[in-house]
């Protein structure tokens, strides 16, 4: 009898021990965005440990003294500008129904660019700057503009212009469904892709500061703020939605088409993760 | 062996002319439309075999390119194609419609395994993409 009760409370131990790992198995794997972005910033800081923190927005200009010279004689006549006065243009010039896109955004559009992307409780998903912007111009009966080329990229210039300085400042609501899209984006930052293997994180967490052909890898943590970029080699300026689908294409995978559900989760993610590094774009790449 | 040619080719002429005697160059005419009509006798005989061979073939690239497309299209379910799986299947779809269906069915079977390497990769790091994260 006795033997009974030890072997009945030994399986009642277990069990209870088994039913205790169960509930933290699962708290290990729900998201966590808060504990994310700390070891998202220590990562990158224990690995450049002499760099500043709000370098980092710099991308490869941060990872060479050499680099960092050229970044400032650059930034004399910087190559942007052309985009940032068309930008300004575009932004004052009232719609054929007589707004403009101060109309559609908060504080007229000026000193936002850290607020985006934001997570629309009302849509459920994330909304990106880019998005917003075509939506306010299809919201006034004006025809969506493409989300790679010049005319988006010259809004988005003007208008991180306007926020420069400003640390990233994403927020996650209490709602399952932006802690999904956070884990969404999260997930495809990591996930391998293309006949190359690789994922975003191949690049710009295990190799920035590496070259790869002639070009130096920018760090994740950061990458984001100083969009959108002149890049001399595309001899122009581009978008978010252009740095999305051009490293999709680069590791010979499919791009999906710009602003998809994806690509919205990854900026919701980048952005959030370097939350805290001020808001540098426009900028200029090699 | 050297490769670098020490003479120029018989009958060549640094002036840009023939050295040949009218009556040589007459000859070698001759000889050359009689060549170019067995050329073209054969050339006509192996295009009726090939085209009874393609009959066969055909069928097989359609199956093949088939097949790949079907993969090609899962793959793109699960948002995860290559663009040289894309290439592949144009180049197939190329070389069917010149008639080369041997290469036709080569470039589908390409790019069915390229698809089909895509699909892998794609369930594979549905749980693999958490060993990368920075913890």
């Amino acid at each position: 009898m006795r033997t009974a009760t030890y072997f009945a409370s030994a399986a009642l131990a277990l069990a209870a021990l088994a039913f205790g790992a169960v509930p933290s198995a699962v708290a290990a794997d729900t998201p966590n965005p808060p504990t994310d972005a700390k070891a998202f910033r220590d990562f990158f800081t224990q690995k450049f440990p002499t760099l500043k923190l709000e370098d980092f927005v710099n991308g490869p200009y941060s990872m060479n003294e050499d680099m960092h010279r050229q970044w400032e004689e650059k930034e004399q006549f910087p190559p942007y500008e052309f985009s940032v006065d068309m930008g300004k243009e575009m932004f004052s010039k009232p719609f054929k129904n007589g707004k403009s896109y101060a109309d559609c955004f908060p504080n007229q559009g000026i000193g936002i660019r850290q607020n985006y992307p934001y997570f629309d409780d009302k849509e459920g998903k994330v909304v990106t700057l880019e998005l917003a912007l075509n939506r306010c111009r299809e919201a006034n009966g004006e025809a969506p503009f493409s989300y790679v080329k010049d005319e988006m990229a010259a809004l988005t210039a003007y208008m991180a212009f306007t926020s420069r300085g400003k640390p990233f400042d994403i927020k996650i609501p209490n709602d399952p469904r932006a802690l999904e899209a956070y884990q969404n984006g999260k997930r495809y930052f990591y996930t391998r892709s293309g006949q190359l293997n690789f994922s975003c994180a191949t690049c710009h967490v295990q190799s920035p500061g590496q070259r790869i052909r002639a070009e130096v890898l920018a760090p994740a943590l950061g990458i984001l703020n100083a969009m959108p970029i002149y890049r001399s080699e595309w001899s122009g300026m581009g978008t978010i939605s252009r740095r999305f689908t051009t490293c999709n294409s680069q590791i010979r995978g499919v791009p999906l088409n710009p602003q998809d559900d994806e690509y919205r989760d990854l900026e919701y993610y980048l952005s959030y993760v370097s939350n805290g590094l001020p808001i540098s774009g426009p900028g200029a790449r090699p | 062996m050297s490769m670098i040619r020490k003479s120029m080719p018989l009958g060549h002429d640094p002036m840009g002319r023939n050295r040949f005697s009218e009556k040589l160059i007459l000859k070698n005419r001759k000889s050359m439309i009689r060549a170019s009509t067995l050329s073209l006798v054969l050339a006509l005989l192996i295009a009726g075999a090939t085209s009874v061979l393609a009959a066969g073939s055909e069928a097989d690239f359609k199956a093949a390119y088939a097949a790949a497309e079907a993969a090609n299209k899962e793959a793109g379910a699960l948002r995860n194609q290559w663009t040289v799986t894309a290439a592949a299947l144009a180049d197939a779809k190329k070389a069917a419609d010149k008639g080369n269906f041997d290469q036709a069915i080569a470039s589908a079977k390409e790019a069915e395994a390229l698809a089909k390497a895509s699909i892998y990769q794609a369930t594979s790091e549905k749980t693999l993409w958490k060993e990368l994260e920075i913890r």
